[in-house]
């Protein structure tokens, strides 16, 4: 059977554009006008300003709007079907209990700006978590204002910048290590800050000598992802701390793979001066097809007073207050409290582990990666040999050789009824394979994809064209990213009809 | 714990097969100096019944049942059921970013499907595929202005809402970039004289609000050509996108002097719950030429490899997993669960759902105000049009605030914490989802 | 493939010299290691760009690579049909794909490009300096 013959054979796999479907007429959604007396539109909103019906916009009932986007739903594949092993995102399982306390009555209807005396179980929401996950990496303050882990760099980068300038210099750049996520750099050009990229040694860590080289006094900080991206705890990093505090520097921590390390090991210990956290990562908030997350930032006392405004403090007699009069804050780095609906998730998640899950957690995690490094080695070319925690890193260095690359290995990947890894980064590794089970998956789970992949090693040998041509499995197969790109089509038009009016 | 599969056994059999005697060695990469030895000190697990009852003691700690006529960039609007429903189905909250476009086609086909909304919302030719909020999007919307003309001064109205003009000022002061304000008018709209006098050729972009903060509508399109005439762009924002099913869109004209250049916005209004302020949904929208400026995920229509139509995310070399330094954002995801609310949400509406529930906003604030106005004392300022929002300035606030606070209602927003000029003015917002009886509560407390 | 009329950077532009006047577009080796190209952003005709200074980008589908002149100069011609035909980056990067054609401001320059055998050397040993 062929894909295209599978296409054609149910509407379901075949599902149009909403905006291809539906008949005018049709209504989803019925308001019914309440009784009071109303004015000629035109007597209160000027006739230029008022616009005609939407071109172009669907009219659909009710029950066809559910069944589209179930429909939809029915293509995507999703960590409560399987094994989601995507490195450096931390597809944990999202427990339910979550989601039924975020949309409880008085937490997803509350309005931002109720006065204090109205929102105390919001606040309470966020001053313990604020207090959990100061205790959890060992800092002393944090703000769970950022939306998420990119808007923590920045936020956190800002913060850097405004210490220095509060001690007469704002200094220019900020060291990155070539491993590190592409969001570093970026923040820190949009922190006004200049990107200094170090190189990693051949043991996947930081280069001491090639960090003292490029150390000097315009240096304002370095950004350290621990455990870096290829999983590799940074052994050095209290020598590092050390060295960037002698010339008056800071040091910022990618708190992206947290969860190698909870109730192990607490970055505030190791002298990191701010971090960020992804709660949708660690603290299995859901990843929800790309957000929303949030990134809440951690900092020691001497950064505290650059925190974003405002800042939750607790009265004598325990209740909670927002705190806007802070004169050296960076300012807001978005409107009204953060993203509140994943703070209420994170929380319940801590409270749900306690001090020993959470550690559970970590330890898990690591011994998953372990056991899933250990069963593909040899298969897969281990990218560097060094011990890793939560997630290892492979090349397509084997399977390179019989012309099967990274991207041919994960599409067949799907084939086996798998969500790939992260592929292609980190990118001082060419060819990577990124593979983070988390913690949450079953041994009978990581042996089935295990398997797989010890399939697809083989088969790279013996049916390499079986291999680059996948998927063979999935209603469409692989996509022509560079056409697309090419050629940018971002929305749907009406087609042009015939005399169209 | 309930969310890890592995039993003792299984740690066992797993560690002897990677021959470790203990989960501790698998930790040795940390050295011993840096482990914390000892168990964290925050509370101990609860079961889930337990968990339930802490959050409800909370959730039931917020004065939910208080009657509230706040607004000001977070609305209170219905939300059929069908959205929540929806959006708690594990293969759209359990996926993360489409990477692999094969098995993630129903997020990217809802990013599609949101992105043509938005345009078609605001007239403009293409969005992206969502952006944290509108404060942010604001905030980018900036920097793309800064990006595409290269200059450094902003003009933006005061009567932007004030949280999101701080956030501005947060990312643009590091950034060289000088925010400086524009007022209103006795009517609340901005200030053209004012405005057109300060417009020169170093100005990147003039940036407005509409509705602004007073709810009162701008005329976006006069105020595109005195931006313009001197090379600069207009940035639109739209925090309560519930108006464009009744107003035009900024890109809605034909004339290309008159048109916005880039218009940002939050669609919370649109399905996604006001939760205290987020998770909502920002977006930014822009003319075809500048797609590529634009900062953010964007999903694109192409074809696999038979031909059959499929989404893929696209135009990813503008992004800071490829440009890293030089991308166009430092942003790494999208909303994508609050925009498949909005995008659920304006699919049940429909175009005539949209009309009545943009005119029911219209004509309820409206007689709310004509209300207050012949019943009670306080006086109404900005005689603009308006959306759902207007201005109340009382005449005796503090009584009065009280007063109806004691009666279980939140009359509105106290604008003095952001214009001191405007002492004892309260921001009021009605939707349909005020009932009458709300109404005559808030007229009775009033008017007492 | 490395055409022996030609010169070369270490950046992977090559170099068309004709009299005052040099052509100048990107190596088969570059347009192998973008990949599929989807972008070509080039100067406008009349711009003044030094030796070293980034004249434009180009895009793939996983990478973007800044185009560094080879020499000072003036640019009298721009490709723009490569706007259109990016794809032509891969398809014919020494011929079609030419980028732009510039009035070459200081022949001294010329002794640092280099040959085709020089390049070739320097991309059998990887193609980078680091």
């Amino acid at each position: 059977m062929t894909r295209r013959d599978r296409v054609a054979r149910h509407a379901s796999l075949n599902e149009r554009l909403v905006f291809e479907k539906g008949s005018p007429g049709r209504r989803g959604s019925d308001l019914s006008a309440a009784d009071f007396p109303r004015r000629e539109l035109s007597e209160l909103i000027d006739d230029e300003l008022v616009r005609d019906s939407i071109d172009g916009m669907p009219s659909l009932a009710e029950s066809e709007v559910v069944r589209h986007f179930t429909r939809l739903s029915d293509w995507n594949y999703h960590v409560d079907l399987g094994l989601y092993p995507l490195g450096s995102c931390t597809m944990k399982y999202n427990p339910k209990v979550n989601e039924k306390i975020a949309r409880m009555d008085g937490f997803a209807d509350l309005h931002p700006y109720l006065p204090e005396s109205l929102v105390q179980g919001a606040l309470e929401v966020q001053k313990r978590l604020e207090e959990c996950l100061a205790e959890i990496t060992g800092m002393d303050r944090v703000t769970l204002q950022p939306a998420a882990g990119a808007h923590g760099e920045l936020t956190g980068l800002m913060m850097v910048r405004a210490y220095h300038e509060s001690r007469g210099r704002g200094r220019r750049s900020i060291l990155v290590p070539d491993s590190a996520h592409g969001t570093n750099p970026a923040s820190a050009r949009i922190a006004g800050y200049e990107a200094v990229h170090v190189p990693s040694n051949a043991k996947g860590t930081l280069d001491l000598d090639a960090l003292d080289r490029l150390t000097n006094p315009d240096v304002a900080g370095i950004m350290v992802t621990n455990p870096n991206t290829l999983g590799i705890f940074e052994g050095e990093i209290a020598r590092i701390a050390e060295r960037m505090h002698a010339i008056g520097a800071l040091v910022y921590m990618d708190g992206a793979n947290m969860n190698a390390m909870m109730g192990v090991a607490r970055p505030g210990d190791f002298g990191v001066d701010v971090l960020h956290l992804n709660l949708h990562k660690t603290f299995s908030t859901p990843h929800g097809g790309g957000g929303p997350g949030a990134g809440p930032v951690a900092v020691k006392d001497a950064l505290a007073p650059f925190l974003p405004a405002p800042l939750i403090e607790r009265d004598g007699d325990g209740r909670c207050r927002l705190d806007d009069e802070r004169p050296e804050s960076i300012g807001r780095v978005k409107a009204f409290h953060g993203q509140f609906g994943m703070h209420s998730r994170a929380l319940a998640y801590i409270l749900a582990c306690g001090p020993n899950g959470l550690r559970e957690a970590s330890e898990t995690a690591v011994l998953n990666a372990a056991y899933v490094r250990s069963k593909l080695e040899g298969a897969y070319h281990l990218a560097y040999g060094a011990p890793t925690l939560h997630e290892v890193v492979f090349s397509d260095r084997f399977q390179a050789a019989h012309g099967v690359h990274v991207m041919d290995i994960a599409k067949r990947l799907i084939d086996y009824g798998f969500h790939p890894p992260t592929i292609a980064f980190p990118l001082v590794v060419r060819g990577a394979i990124m593979i983070e089970p988390t913690e949450t998956e079953s041994r009978e789970e990581l042996d089935a994809f295990i398997d797989a992949m010890l399939k697809i090693a083989r088969e790279c040998e013996t049916d390499p064209d079986r291999v680059r041509s996948a998927p063979h499995t999935t209603r469409v197969g692989r996509v022509d990213e560079a056409e697309a790109a090419r050629k940018p089509v971002l929305r749907w038009r009406p087609p042009a009809g015939p005399a169209a009016n | 714990m309930r969310y890890i599969p592995a039993s003792d056994a299984d740690r066992r059999a797993m560690l002897s097969e990677i021959g470790k005697n203990s989960v501790r060695q698998l930790f040795d990469s940390i050295p011993d100096t840096l482990q914390l030895g000892r168990p964290l000190d925050i509370p101990h697990a609860r079961d889930e019944w337990s968990l339930l009852e802490y959050f409800e003691r909370l959730a039931g700690l917020n004065r939910r049942h208080a009657v509230s006529f706040l607004g000001a960039g977070v609305y209170p609007h219905r939300i059929p059921a069908i959205v929540d429903d929806l959006v708690s189905r594990s293969e759209f909250y359990t996926a993360y970013t489409p990477y692999q476009p094969e098995i993630a086609q129903g997020t990217l086909q809802a990013i599609f499907e949101f992105q043509t909304y938005m345009a078609q919302l605001t007239g403009m030719d293409a969005a992206n595929a969502s952006l944290y909020d509108g404060s942010t999007a604001l905030a980018e919307g900036v920097l793309m202005a800064h990006r595409i003309t290269g200059r450094k001064r902003f003009l933006c109205a005061r009567s932007v809402h004030p949280e999101y003009r701080m956030v501005v000022e947060t990312y643009s002061k590091r950034l060289g970039l000088s925010l400086e304000t524009v007022g209103f008018l006795d009517n609340g709209r901005v200030d053209t004289e004012d405005l057109g006098g300060r417009v020169d050729d170093d100005v990147a972009a003039v940036v407005v609000q509409s509705p602004n903060v007073f709810g009162t509508i701008e005329d976006t399109f006069a105020l595109a050509e005195p931006a313009h005439r001197h090379g600069a762009l207009l940035v639109v924002n739209i925090a309560e996108a519930a108006s464009l099913g009744v107003l035009k869109g900024p890109g809605m004209t034909d004339t290309a002097s008159r048109r916005a250049d880039i218009v940002v916005g939050e669609a919370q209004s649109f399905g996604v719950p006001m939760s205290f302020g987020g998770p909502h949904v920002g977006f930014v929208a822009t003319g075809r030429e500048r797609v590529r400026q634009l900062p953010g995920r964007l999903v694109g229509e192409g074809r696999d490899r038979d031909g059959n139509r499929a989404f893929v995310l696209t135009l990813a070399a503008r992004e800071q997993h490829i440009r890293r330094e030089k991308a166009t954002s430092n942003i790494c995801t999208n909303q994508s669960l609050c925009a498949l609310m909005s995008t659920i949400h304006l699919a049940a509406l429909g175009p005539a759902g949209l009309r009545d529930l943009a005119l029911e906003n219209v004509q309820k604030a409206a007689y709310v105000r004509r209300r207050i106005a012949s019943e009670t004392p306080h006086r109404i300022l900005f005689d603009g049009a308006r959306f759902n929002e207007f201005v109340v300035r009382l005449d005796d606030f503090e009584g009065t605030w009280e007063r109806l606070l004691a009666e279980g209602v939140v009359a509105g927003l106290p604008l003095v914490r952001w214009f001191p000029e405007l002492e004892d003015a309260l921001l009021v917002c009605v939707t349909e989802q005020h009932s009458m009886e709300h109404v005559d509560r808030l007229l009775k407390g009033l008017a007492a | 493939m490395i055409p022996d009329d030609l010169r070369y950077t270490k950046e992977h532009e090559w170099v068309r010299i004709d009299g005052d006047q040099a052509t100048i577009g990107i190596t088969e080796f570059a347009q192998d290691e973008l990949g599929d190209v989807v972008f070509v952003e080039l100067p406008p005709a009349g711009s003044r760009i030094d030796a070293n200074a980034v004249f434009g980008t180009v895009e793939s589908v996983k990478a973007v690579s800044d185009l560094f002149m080879p020499l000072t100069g003036e640019v009298l011609e721009v490709n723009t049909a490569l706007v259109d035909a990016p794809e032509r980056v891969n398809e014919d990067p020494y011929g079609d794909a030419w980028m732009i054609r510039i009035r070459i401001g200081d022949v001294s320059e010329l002794d640092a490009l280099l040959s085709s055998e020089d390049y070739g050397r320097f991309i059998a040993a990887g193609g980078s300096e680091s």
